[in-house]
């Protein structure tokens, strides 16, 4: 079946999900990334590669560091950028998201950047677009949220160098978390050691080991020897879906502390995509401690973001120039 | 009351194991003669049938045919229409509609109607319950007297056991057939397809088999202590199909049907978001699908169904999660079929047993064989025509199928009910002078 996300060249069309895509190109993305951190780091924070394109932040979930990201990654790249959130806009007025969005591309917009509720929708807005538009998805349901598993990747490589001899533990709820699912893909495209996760049966997807993990419920065993934690955003809502019983007990039995980090290799980094609950899944000294690269996280977020809208956009024509 | 002579076609019927050239002969609607025609009997109309197949007409458990309520999505008109062009020639209309069909006013409005198309002949359900809400019984004897065959959910089932215990008790003393669509309402509401790899892949909430064959469970057991006939609609996994062989080999007075879709497609057809296979009970494994035809072909799954659920474009036209379920199934049920015969599943009595016959006895029909004294419910195929599907060729309102551009060998050309010709090619029929 034809990727939806690349061109007939095999160049990047759309982002709307790690699987599928070749080694190549996200190893592409890490080092545009990598060209773009220098950018990032002057005091004139631009470069022009976009320079007259528009990108719409679609928003139909709130969000404040995805959205804050892809709106600066977009401006150092010098495009114009616009935010939309839509749970406050005209689909409540029962405006369908197809005539929604026929609307938004009748005025010229070169990207959306989607952050959506539904698994798939994404997929369903790159398959509706015009040819010029790409999109980018931030988060769709428990599918996907490939940007954040690639700027993950982008961190894990500047602090590890190379993939090949990790082992990474992804520690809570990964049935819901379409971080963890974009991460497992990427760790097993760029070719990770040994990719694990950790966590109660309830919280884990029917045959997850197919995705390319091994699956751990006892967090001694399934932090022992690995070189990377990434825990995962424990939501409140759990409790109610009898998912689990407390929030206590979570943090007994899959809570991130010191003395479970001391299992873990002691040059081990520890990740988080944020926003993190303090004492539920991870405790405040691992997040503050030495170990914790979350905040490099945030940072490295405006890079790979920058490189993922750039080479979507790269060698497309816009608007204007598809009429005539 | 005119009499017909079928002529020179090739009569098959799973009952008696008839296969071979033969001449038809009816009269009042009904078969009088098979071979000579009997004493006395002068054919008014004559339909030459040499090189097609004569069959019974098709018998369809499970179509939704939207109104009353929804008929921007279909009518009963134009879906009684698509029935007779595919062959079908009495279905059963669930009583999901606004109104429910839970009064005798409902019942007869859409029997009306379906008189008036005179097309298929549409036998409406009768809800189990008042507003299919679970909670009160319908007046179920009123609407058997105003024509209702069996009594069903509609899809929607009983959640509580008490209810539904007397509900079954209730039927089963008015002597009707009570159908469910075996489903966990807790397992099944807000997820969207087979929960399993794909579904992982996909983060789409998924339906575990055991939202299946915890709710058999359930009704098996009150089966087994009221007595209550029950047939379970569109069955999808073979664990559900292996728990219905099993009651029955205890004795106990259980049917069921499996949607004909779920003989061709999987959870693998959903990779993609493709939302035209989003059907509720959803796509499972390959290993279901291949049980589900082992169990039709060895009988444990009685009837094939067309689970017929038309949609407007716009219903398909979103996001997966948010896409209506269903497939439009009465165009594809016979041309499905007969490629399980062509694919050597089934001979072709067989898939007139699954198609015709036992759903036939399942509602008490005169129809669903070539015997004398039967219903003159036919279908004649074009057994050699190559045809592909698509929008334009597609008689039924939705438009919602998965199984567009694909290519089918044998073509519905003649469909008559009760003798009378309800879909036909326009020079078919030629007046004896």
């Amino acid at each position: 079946m034809k990727n939806i996300q690349l061109d007939d060249a095999g160049r990047l069309r759309h982002f709307l999900t790690v699987e599928g895509l070749p080694r190549e190109l996200l190893e592409r993305i890490l080092d545009t990334a990598e060209s773009f951190s220098g950018v990032i780091e002057k005091s004139v924070k631009k470069v022009p590669l976009l320079r007259g394109r528009t990108i719409i932040n679609l928003f139909f979930e709130p969000s404040t560091r995805t959205r804050t990201t892809f709106e600066l990654a977009a401006k150092r790249l010098s495009a114009d950028v616009l935010n939309i959130n839509v749970a406050t806009s005209a689909t409540t007025k029962g405006e369908s998201l197809l005539d929604m969005l026929r609307n938004l591309q009748a005025m010229q917009c070169d990207m959306f950047v989607v952050r959506h509720g539904d698994s798939g929708a994404a997929h369903f807005i790159a398959q509706h677009v015009a040819p010029h538009v790409g999109v980018v998805n931030a988060g769709d349901g428990r599918h996907a949220h490939p940007t954040q598993a690639m700027l993950d990747m982008y961190t894990i490589r500047r602090h590890k160098g190379d993939f090949e001899p990790l082992r990474i533990a992804i520690v809570g709820d990964i049935l819901h978390s379409r971080v963890a699912r974009s991460q497992i893909h990427a760790l097993n495209t760029l070719g990770a050691g040994e990719v694990r996760v950790v966590a109660p049966r309830t919280l884990l997807p029917r045959d997850v080991g197919s995705l390319g993990a091994h699956v751990y419920h006892d967090i001694r065993q399934g932090l022992r020897d690995v070189d990377v934690v990434i825990t995962l955003r424990l939501q409140k809502e759990r409790m109610q879906g009898a998912l689990l019983p407390s929030e206590h007990e979570y943090y007994q039995l899959y809570g991130i502390s010191q003395e479970r980090l001391a299992l873990a290799r002691p040059d081990a980094i520890v990740m988080h995509p944020g926003p993190i609950n303090r004492g539920v899944e991870i405790e405040s000294a691992v997040a503050d401690g030495p170990q914790s690269v979350i905040l490099n996280q945030v940072t490295n977020g405006i890079a790979v973001r920058m490189a993922v809208m750039s080479m979507c956009l790269e060698g497309r024509g816009t608007a204007a120039e598809e009429l005539t | 009351m005119t009499q017909l002579t079928i002529a020179g076609g090739r009569l098959v019927c799973p009952e008696g194991a008839r296969d071979g050239v033969d001449d038809l002969h009816i009269a009042e609607g009904r078969i009088v003669a098979i071979g000579a025609a009997p004493d006395g009997f002068a054919a008014s109309q004559h339909i030459d049938a040499t090189g097609l197949i004569v069959t019974p007409g098709l018998v369809d458990l499970a179509a939704s045919l939207r109104e009353p309520g929804e008929e921007h999505k279909a009518t009963i008109a134009s879906e009684a229409a698509a029935a007779a062009a595919g062959g079908i020639t009495s279905l059963c209309a669930s009583p999901a509609t606004t109104p429910t069909m839970d009064t005798t006013a409902v019942v007869e409005l859409v029997t009306r109607r379906a008189r008036q198309t005179q097309r298929a002949h549409v036998m409406p359900l009768a809800a189990l319950t008042r507003g299919l809400g679970g909670e009160q019984l319908t007046e179920m004897a009123a609407m058997k007297a105003a024509g209702c065959r069996a009594v069903s959910d509609g899809g929607r089932p009983v959640v509580n056991t008490l209810v539904l215990r007397r509900a079954m008790e209730y039927a089963a003393t008015q002597d009707l057939t009570i159908m469910l669509t075996p489903a966990d309402p807790y397992l099944t509401d807000e997820f969207h397809m087979h929960e399993g790899w794909v579904a992982t892949r996909l983060g789409i909430p998924g339906i575990p088999v055991a939202a299946e064959t915890a709710a058999l469970a359930r009704y098996l057991a009150l089966a087994e202590e009221t007595g209550a006939r029950i047939h379970f609609n569109r069955i999808s996994s073979g664990r559900g199909a292996a728990m219905v062989r099993e009651a029955r080999q205890r004795g106990l007075p259980v049917t069921a049907d499996v949607a004909m879709h779920q003989l061709f497609l999987t959870e693998m057809d959903v990779s993609g978001y493709n939302s035209l296979c989003k059907v509720f009970p959803p796509l499972r494994s390959h290993a279901d699908r291949e049980a589900l035809r082992a169990a039709v072909a060895d009988g444990s799954l009685q009837a094939i169904c067309s689970d017929h659920q038309p949609h407007e474009p716009d219903a398909k036209e979103v996001p997966f999660i948010s896409a209506a379920a269903g497939i439009s199934g009465l165009d594809t049920l016979l041309p499905l079929g007969l490629r399980l015969v062509e694919e050597g599943l089934l001979d072709l009595p067989g898939l007139l047993r699954s198609l015709s016959t036992r759903p036939a006895e399942i509602l008490g029909l005169p129809c669903g064989r070539l015997q004398v004294g039967a219903s003159a419910d036919l279908c004649l195929i074009e057994p050699d025509r190559v045809w592909r599907l698509d929008e334009s060729s597609m008689r039924s309102r939705g438009k919602n199928t998965p199984f567009l551009g694909w290519e089918f060998t044998g073509r519905v050309r003649m469909t008559l009910l009760q003798g009378r010709l309800i879909h036909q090619p326009r020079e078919a029929l030629e007046t004896v002078p």
